[in-house]
């Protein structure tokens, strides 16, 4: 075929249909859950109802004489068995060079329970009922502790720590940034803006809930775990080297199709080891699925910041350096990258889309008696992009400003890059102007009076909010991150196999869980190789059959992974050069590739790819002592940089001032992703990150009480975003090419997560600023808007 | 959940000689003992599914009575030509329950048995004085409801049917909990045997009420107006994630206001 | 043990369950039919929505006993009758009405109810049909729009894909 028509049929910028969709459709999706192993046994995992405690009885005589119980283990088998507590992948140094407190992190509680939902036994029998019937009759008795719940009163050290070698709960106390040259620009402000502010923490709710099964092949001496893993080699290498001391050749981790992740799912968890570990020590093996009420307690939860920002300006509004001062829940324990999150994905983001000549970030990383924090799409930046455009939109409230042209007056140019900031990052490229120009012009920004006018007659506040964000995806130069503490490489790997008859099987280290891989990265092939898309097969998820990877996560897929699968892709066209050029007897140099064929320059010679492909599995003619036959390569792929994904997001709303209900009228996003590969995927994947986002901003709201405990611990009280709540969207995309990775992508999957909630409050701000109305925290809850009106409305009557 | 013997009963004789084993328990579109019983919060011997009952089914209007069998599920009710033409207040109301699923499966029966807080049928039984029939008696609205999940159904007593008489006018006006989705404050106001009243689900600690204050400013004056002179305590009031006493107490009021709105 | 009958996407089945058997676990586990999903334990997420002689229902809030004699109907048994898409499945996929594909079993089955119920239904009703459906990854704009095409192509309209 030649290659427009390959094109036509599934290259780059086309609007593929997705490949994975017709087994979704049909009910023949195959997630974890879904799957039973023969003579399987079921588990569940007893856990702890108290935030803080001393465990004083584990009593599981009478629980394990219950019918269909086959076995039950406690705390005492995992240290008597000496296994490995769940390990963090990433050392945070505090700015006084002493290393982040790290403490252990059992497998079952070892004498202490330090979250509600710490699992403390594990009872493996014949069914799950049979299980949960064990579990109840365990004997439990824990002597309760002052729980640790509130990060200010924690880090004072008062009542007993989360963990005894952190006397004040402090894990870490980081800053990034020049601190006197911003505390220098702050001197000789004109004006200086202050917002205080909690970024809400959020709970993932992917709506499949976790999952895992454990087997073990005595015969082979070989352990299989089938998991809901955004990450399956990382998993294997988390949990073979540090938990289970199992080598890399005797474990197979295999995650099939994962029912969304959105970061919750690239942690190793408690869970899956043990039932690893335990299929081993049964001999049969064990399967463990969540109920959703678990999966709130214990699936990692997302952001939760306390904040002090401030931004310092001159009398034009153009600033001169911002501060900021951190606190960031990690929860009981150290989640898997819990640790870089409020910090390296967070603080170096602070310069935004703006020429900030100075910036100083202060991050303290607090242990408390909740379930661990890690990172939950956006992972850092959005807190950092919450701080900077609420802050910026409360200084234009303040200093009489329209909120887009405080932005104009500071954005980096477009002839500025590559761009320095002054939190460590070099933005290649970029064009702020033109996603915010894009944004104005769908949501008719300047018809917004009107309409307000119109919401006025009608007793409603209307309110229009702008956020413009930046993001660093592409995660990450290796040597970068490991200076910063990363306990792994961040690359990625793929191998293109092509067949003998010409088509191709790609193995990719990235993990689809919604994001079309399968469809996405095929086009990418077909379009390098100049093939039908149909004859490329994408492989992932399984690490007997995926050379290596680091998985899927920060919107770095496309970017890392998919270059990889170039790099591979291009390897596989240098052979087949030196085959083509022996087939039709010319020299390599001559050789060009171009449309699916390999071809001699000036000549009409021309050798189709799938006839190169059969001469390297049947190499009777062939260079055979230049090269090895076949036509197979693996690339590593290690970026440069990060990518820096960025745009102008604008939202509208009516605040019913009687019942503080906010209703979102309208909301339009312009991203710049750099080049795009299925237009389609990529609107999909900013509204399910818009969503997301606006859920934080609006309606979600993870809240432990002074015990500990968590009253929104199930969807009766842990608001999810449903369909009514939101109008339709419009997205667009403005183009600026990525600099340094060949097919010029950023990454799209976060971009609505992080840019949306500031746009939600700064418009819900807009609405209620009649009333002098400058903040309020997320999430936006009806009763929450109504009582800031409430406590307005005297203020007001009083001026 | 706990195991339990099933039985599927066709009478409602049959039923209620089922109800008197130890420990069993009524069964009707399980759209909230489901779950319960999930949580292992309950622990029934016997559950006696009172679904395959055809006495309990049906909706007829006659002489200005809506009558509605036990076994009517909201979304019969909601589409019910009958029950819109006569009441479309309660049409409204069934059709706002839960969502098309839980509106498919659960009962009314059910729902006003159980008398949660936030429930939203028990606002249109009590606002517009239904008569609860069960297999042994029947029962006036106002003295079914007894607080909390508590009614004056015996032990054993089944629920048959409801007979709400036709209001000269009536509107339900639903204020979501953003979470549940039941009622954060529900108000069902009515014009109906010759007075007004106003029953509010959702916001007292004692479950569906009659607001009097609000019912008295509007006997005398069905207004908005009048709603706005009116106070609302918030004494009494729940408070939890969602709202407060206070919010409640002023959603009270708006709601009712809506509902006069509505009704004018 | 009781015996519970029924018939499942056309076909007659019976097997032993116990009283607590839910009918989301009689088709995953007794049938296998691994389409119907679980997702919540709380009767929201929607994931396992199904037709019980015709009517949507949540498989996870109804006990198999329940469901004696019933027709039941899954997301394996709504294709054509020549195993292609139907054209509410087609739809999901020309307009990317799923990403990770647990929500979609349940979304299929809620919204097909809706079509046969109102077959011209605005946006905003399939906005506040789908009330019991969570989907937490496509953000419901383009499976609104999915429906929205779906019913339009079933009233003979065409929309184009984009
Ligand atoms: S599994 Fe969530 S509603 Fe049925
Ligand atoms: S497609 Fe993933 S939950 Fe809907």
């Amino acid at each position: 075929m030649p290659r427009d028509e390959a094109v036509a049929s599934g290259g780059i910028g086309k609007a593929v249909k997705r490949r994975e969709d017709v087994r979704f459709l049909t009910g023949k999706g195959t997630y974890t859950d879904d799957m039973n192993r023969p003579d399987q046994t079921y588990c569940v995992f007893l856990r702890s109802n108290v935030a803080h405690g001393q465990i004083t009885r584990v009593d599981t005589a009478a629980a394990s004489a219950m019918p269909g119980v086959v076995r039950i283990f406690t705390g005492e088998d995992i240290a008597a068995a000496g296994l490995g507590g769940v390990p963090c992948g990433w050392e945070i140094t505090s700015s006084n060079g002493e290393k982040m407190k790290e403490p252990a992190h059992p497998i079952l509680a070892q004498g202490k329970v330090r979250h509600v939902g710490d699992p403390i036994a594990a009872v493996v029998a014949e069914s799950r009922e049979a299980a949960k019937d064990a579990a109840e009759a365990i004997g439990l008795e824990i002597e309760e502790m002052g729980a640790v719940v509130n990060m200010t009163t924690a880090i004072q050290g008062h009542g007993a720590p989360v963990h005894d070698e952190a006397e004040d709960n402090l894990c870490y106390d980081w800053d990034l940034g020049d601190k006197d040259a911003t505390d220098a620009a702050f001197a000789n402000a004109t004006h200086v803006t202050t917002l205080e502010f909690v970024n809400n923490r959020m709970i993932p709710n992917a709506m499949e809930p976790r999952a895992a099964i454990g087997e073990y092949d005595a015969a082979r001496d070989q352990h299989t775990l089938y998991t809901t893993s955004q990450n399956p080699h990382v998993i294997r290498l988390l949990m073979g080297a540090f938990v289970l001391n199992i080598p890399e050749h005797k474990l197979r981790v295999m995650a099939p199709d994962v029912g969304g992740g959105f970061g919750s799912k690239i942690f190793h968890y408690a869970e899956e080891a043990f039932v690893t570990w335990a299929s081993k020590e049964i001999g049969r093996p064990i399967k463990w699925t969540a109920e959703r009420s678990e999966s709130f307690v214990t699936d990692a939860h997302g952001r939760d910041h306390v904040t002090k920002a401030e931004l310092a300006m001159d009398s034009e509004g153009k600033f001169l350096a911002l501060r900021a001062d951190t606190l960031a829940n990690m929860g009981a324990y150290l989640s898997t990258f819990a640790p870089c999150v409020p910090t390296w994905l967070h603080g170096t983001l602070l310069a935004g889309q703006y020429a900030h000549p100075a910036v100083h970030c202060r991050v303290r990383a607090v242990f408390t008696n909740t379930v661990p924090v890690d990172a939950y799409r956006g992972a850092g930046r959005p807190e950092a992009t919450y701080l900077l455009e609420r802050l910026i939109n409360k200084a234009a409230q303040e200093i009489g400003l329209d909120q887009v042209e405080i932005r104009r007056r500071n954005f980096i140019r477009p002839d500025q890059f590559p761009y320095d900031t002054p939190v460590a990052l070099q933005y290649d490229t970029g064009n702020y102007l033109a996603t915010l120009a894009r944004a104005l012009e769908m949501a008719d920004y300047a018809g917004f009076n009107a309409r307000k006018a119109e919401s006025a007659a009608r007793g409603k506040l209307r309110g229009i909010g702008l956020s413009c964000y930046i993001e660093a995806c592409g995660i990450a130069p290796s040597s970068l991150v490991g200076a910063l503490g990363a306990r792994a490489g961040l690359y990625e790997a793929a191998s293109v196999r092509v067949n003998p008859t010409g088509s191709v099987s790609v193995f990719t280290g990235s993990h689809s869980h919604g994001q079309g891989h399968e469809t996405t990265f095929a086009q990418v092939v077909a379009d390098r190789l100049g093939i039908p898309y149909e004859s490329i097969e994408i492989v992932h998820g399984d690490t007997d059959r995926v050379p290596f990877g680091m998985g899927t996560y920060g919107s770095r897929s496309l970017a890392v992974g998919g270059t990889a699968i170039v790099n591979a892709v291009d390897k596989v066209i240098a052979k087949g050069k030196k085959i083509a050029a022996h087939l039709m007897e010319a020299s390599e140099a001559d050789v060009v590739f171009e449309d699916g064929q390999y071809k001699v320059a000036g000549t009409d010679k021309a050798k189709a790819f799938g006839e190169v492909s059969l001469a390297a599995y049947v190499p009777h003619q062939y260079p055979i002592e230049d090269i090895e036959p076949g036509l197979e390569e693996t690339a590593f792929y290690d970026p440069k940089n990060f990518t820096f994904p960025a745009g102008s997001y604008l939202c509208e709303v009516e605040v019913d001032p009687d019942t503080g209900k906010i209703e979102v009228l309208g909301f339009w996003a312009a991203d710049d992703f750099g080049n795009v590969v299925n237009p389609m995927i990529v609107e999909g994947q900013v509204h399910g990150g818009l969503v997301q986002g606006l859920g934080q901003a609006f309606i979600e709201n993870c809240v432990y009480d002074e015990n500990g405990q968590l009253p929104s611990g199930s969807y009766m009280d842990y608001a999810m975003p449903r369909a009514g709540d939101f109008p339709s969207f419009e997205v667009d995309t403005c183009v600026t090419a990525c600099t340094h990775n060949p097919l010029g992508v950023k990454g799209c999957g976060e971009a609505g997560a992080i840019g949306a909630p500031p746009a939600l409050v700064n418009a819900v701000v807009d609405a209620l600023s009649a009333y002098g109305v400058d903040h309020i925290d997320m999430p936006l809850s009806p009763q929450k808007v109504w009582a800031t009106i409430q406590a307005a409305k005297p203020a007001m009557a009083a001026e | 959940m706990y195991n339990f013997d099933y039985v599927k009963p066709a009478s409602v004789a049959d039923a209620v000689a089922a109800l008197q084993g130890e420990d069993a328990q009524a069964i009707a579109g399980g759209q909230t003992l489901i779950a319960t019983m999930k949580q292992r919060l309950a622990q029934p011997r016997t559950l006696v599914d009172l679904t395959g009952i055809t006495e309990m089914q049906g909706i007829s209007v006659d002489g200005g009575v809506v009558s509605v069998g036990a076994g009517a599920r909201h979304a019969e009710v909601a589409g019910s030509a009958e029950v819109r033409g006569a009441i479309p207040a309660l049409a409204d109301l069934a059709g706002k329950i839960g969502d098309p699923q839980v509106r498919n499966r659960g009962t009314i029966g059910g729902s006003i048995a159980n008398n949660d807080p936030s429930a939203c049928y028990p606002a249109a039984v009590l606002g517009l004085g239904a008569t609860v029939v069960t297999n042994a008696r029947e029962i006036a609205a106002a003295d079914f409801f007894q607080g909390l999940y508590t009614t004056s159904l015996n032990e054993g007593e089944v629920v048959t049917a409801v007979k709400f008489p036709v209001a000269a006018a009536a509107s339900w006006q639903k204020f979501e909990q953003p979470a549940s989705r039941f009622s954060l404050v529900g108000v069902f106001v009515a014009k109906v045997e010759g007075e007004v009243r106003v029953a509010v689900t959702g916001a007292s600690e004692e479950g569906v009420f009659r607001a009097a204050a609000l019912e008295q400013a509007l006997a005398s004056d069905f207004s908005a107006a009048a709603v706005e002179g009116a106070s609302v305590s918030s004494a009494g009031m729940i408070a939890d994630l969602h709202g407060t006493p206070d919010y409640r107490a002023n959603l009270v009021k708006v709601m009712t206001k809506r509902a006069v709105e509505a009704m004018s | 043990m009781p015996t519970v009958s029924m018939t499942v996407n056309g076909k007659a089945v019976a097997s032993d369950v116990e009283g607590r058997t839910l009918l989301v676990d009689f088709l995953r586990e007794n049938l296998r039919l691994t389409g119907t999903h679980v997702g919540c334990d709380t009767l929201q997420c929607g994931a396992c929505v199904v037709h019980v002689n015709g009517d949507s229902v949540k498989a996870c809030s109804m006990l198999a006993l329940s469901a004696e004699g019933a027709e039941i109907t899954t997301i394996e048994g709504i294709a054509n009758p020549d195993g292609s898409l139907s054209v509410l499945q087609r739809a999901f996929q020309d307009h990317h009405g799923l990403q990770c594909g647990f929500c979609t079993p349940g979304m299929v089955m809620s919204a097909a109810d809706l079509l046969k119920r109102n077959a011209n239904p605005s946006e905003r009703e399939v906005r506040e049909w789908l009330e019991g459906n969570l989907c937490r990854c496509t953000g419901y704009h383009n499976i609104v729009k999915a429906i929205l095409a779906a019913a339009a192509e079933m009233r003979g309209e065409k929309i184009a894909a984009e």
